[in-house]
């Protein structure tokens, strides 16, 4: 298992290299270089300009550029933000929170629903169920998640009146449980949809193919009961794909956070990020590019260390 | 279960397959053909404005079908105008992912060694970042024109194709007909782009299908959020934007370019899904 453990944690160093490589070169892409957003400021002089790119080290060597950024990058240093020169880690860090809390919240309803269709669907293939649910989630999988979001807000916020239509918390109830979960089930319903879509196809494929190993037909041989069959001896099969899936799907997780955010007003890391886009700010666009990546590849390295964990033959190969 | 119940859930699967290909199918061509001949079909000028027929809805006139936007623009008008742009963008940036992707996947299946290394270690690294992310980083840096659109799309979104080319390639490079090219004196280029491609197109051909569904899915999304296809010119996207703003007075102006975009990745994904299992029962979800 170290064995295994080292090896997969040295691929993770080349993904990393190649991930602050393309960072770093985004950033120089811009136009006008990462300072373009004073070029527009008529306030500020020319020779200030070239002070802050005196300041910034921006009039050095790229590969120092670069050698010093990602050393920054690991290091907790991330630069500060044009506008109110913040740590831009720190920023960033603030909206962490939300947006996990919206991510973990839609994803625990995608497993649970989405298993449970998936595994139907295996258990019973080719039923009025089974050909429902798998063309069902093709449809799910077609909608515009903001699209679908704007035609909840406009069903359950606006004609029923039943949920409030964006936010965290109301007016002056900041901090309570309750109405931040009131606020939290149209984000996560949104959100959930098309993850679900996706867990019910993959979980019905990988319990279909574990099902239709030789060691159920064994297992149903000996007499075990097909509630101990599915549980014990399919399910544990099934779930390495979905371990793997669980890694794969974090980058289409963080996408669709970032448009559920947007419509709903959530303050997470999405929302931090279009508005970073609108005001020009490279360093928090950045930031947050190198954050969600790490996250990607530090969500694939556990999924894999998990597979590993419950399959000898994963690590031993 | 008997022989028969057997043999005929077989032919209700293949059928139901089938069918929802077809449907799929017919759905691709009506929007197809709809954008096409937008500027025949659309019954009034997508820009012209006409302040004293507000806010109509639809069926309320029988000159504008399904109804006006806040300046009085035919809503009809402007769908059938904003699918031919939202459906230029999908099928450009589907061929700009092909291309990108078949030559990555050909180039790192065929030559081996360092060069695939490298290329799929280049892939690996693109996926890390969230596709919507990367989409509009680099959208907000250049001038949105309806091909810097498509060709932003495509060159974030070809990764898996070139995996998947690259397993087919590797797959049929061990092949017979593979041997006698090189025999023959064949160039690697040649051998390539000339033996391989060819035998290679039914996962790029689904793939491909999928691409479109997946593209006019993100042109929406950064139209909407107004980094893709600007006002004046119509794309369903930033009809959206535009109907949020009355949106709980006027909410038809919101669903029924909703319905545009999710009927056409319906229709492309259905279309892509059948093609899957007609054409390469190895890529089905179903095993």
């Amino acid at each position: 298992m170290i064995g295994f453990l080292l090896r997969r944690l040295l691929q993770a160093v080349p993904l990393l290299i190649g991930v602050s490589i393309i960072g770093f070169g985004l950033m120089h892409l811009a136009p006008g270089g990462p300072l373009a957003v004073y070029t527009l400021n008529p306030t500020i002089q020319a020779q200030d300009i070239e002070r802050i790119r005196v300041l910034f080290g921006l009039d050095q060597p790229v590969h120092i550029q670069y050698a010093k950024w990602a050393s920054g990058i690991f290091t907790g240093n991330w630069g500060y933000t044009f506008f109110g020169g913040r740590p831009v880690l720190g920023v960033i860090l603030e909206r962490v929170p939300a947006t996990l809390l919206l991510m973990g919240s839609a994803l625990s309803v995608a497993i649970v629903v989405g298993l449970a269709i998936g595994v139907l669907g295996a258990t019973r293939r080719y039923s009025v169920f089974d050909i429902l649910a798998t063309s069902g989630a093709l449809v799910a999988l077609s909608f515009p998640t903001f699209w679908f979001g704007l035609m909840a807000i406009y069903v359950f916020a606006l004609e029923l009146r039943w949920l409030p239509s964006g936010g965290m918390w109301e007016l002056g109830e900041e901090g309570s449980i309750l109405s931040l979960l009131r606020h939290l089930i149209l984000p996560t319903l949104v959100l959930a949809l098309v993850i679900t879509a996706t867990w019910s196809r993959y979980a019905r494929s990988a319990f279909l193919e574990a099902l239709q190993q030789d060691f159920m037909r064994t297992a149903r041989a000996k007499g075990l009961s097909p509630r101990v069959r599915l549980l014990r001896h399919a399910f544990p099969n099934a779930a390495k794909p979905l371990i793997a899936l669980l890694g794969v799907e974090l980058p289409f997780l963080f996408s669709g956070a970032l448009v559920t955010e947007t419509i709903f007003a959530w303050p997470g890391m999405g929302r931090l990020f279009v508005d970073a886009l609108t005001m020009k700010e490279y360093p928090i666009l950045m930031g947050m590019m190198m954050f969600t990546a790490i996250f990607v590849i530090v969500g694939n390295l556990l999924a894999d260390i998990a597979i590993a964990a419950i399959d000898p033959r994963v690590r031993l190969s | 279960m008997s022989a028969q119940a057997a043999a005929s859930r077989r032919v209700w699967r293949r059928f139901m397959h089938h069918r929802v290909a077809f449907v799929g199918g017919i759905v691709v061509a009506l929007l197809l053909s709809a954008a096409l001949f937008a500027p025949v079909l659309a019954p009034q000028d997508p820009t012209l404005l006409d302040t004293s027929v507000r806010f109509l809805a639809p069926f309320a006139d029988p000159r504008f079908l399904l109804g006006t936007d806040e300046l009085g623009r035919d809503t009809l008008s402007r769908l059938l105008h904003g699918g031919r742009v939202s459906l230029t963008v999908g099928l450009v940036a589907m061929a700009t992912t092909v291309l990108t992707g078949a030559v990555i996947g050909i180039a790192a299946g065929y030559l081996g060694g360092v060069a695939d290394t490298l290329l799929m270690r280049f892939v690996d690294t693109m996926l890390c970042f969230p596709q919507v992310f990367l989409l509009l980083v680099v959208a907000a840096f250049v001038p949105p024109t309806l091909l810097s659109i498509s060709l932003v799309i495509g060159l974030t979104s070809w990764m898996e194709v070139s995996r998947i080319v690259r397993a087919e390639i590797l797959n049929l490079k061990e092949q017979d007909f593979v041997a006698a090219a090189r025999a023959l004196g064949a160039s690697r280029a040649r051998i390539m782009f000339r033996e391989l491609l060819p035998n290679a197109a039914a996962p790029i051909l689904v793939a491909a299908t999928l691409k479109v569904a997946s593209a006019v899915l993100m042109e929406s999304y950064i139209s909407y959020l107004g980094y893709g296809v600007q006002p004046p010119l119509a794309s369903w996207g930033n009809m959206l934007t535009n109907a949020q703003g009355y949106f709980d007075t006027v909410p038809w102006l919101a669903i029924l370019p909703g319905i545009a975009i999710t009927a056409t990745v319906m229709g492309f994904n259905f279309l892509g899904d059948g093609l899957r299992d007609a054409l390469d029962p190895r890529l089905r979800m179903d095993p």
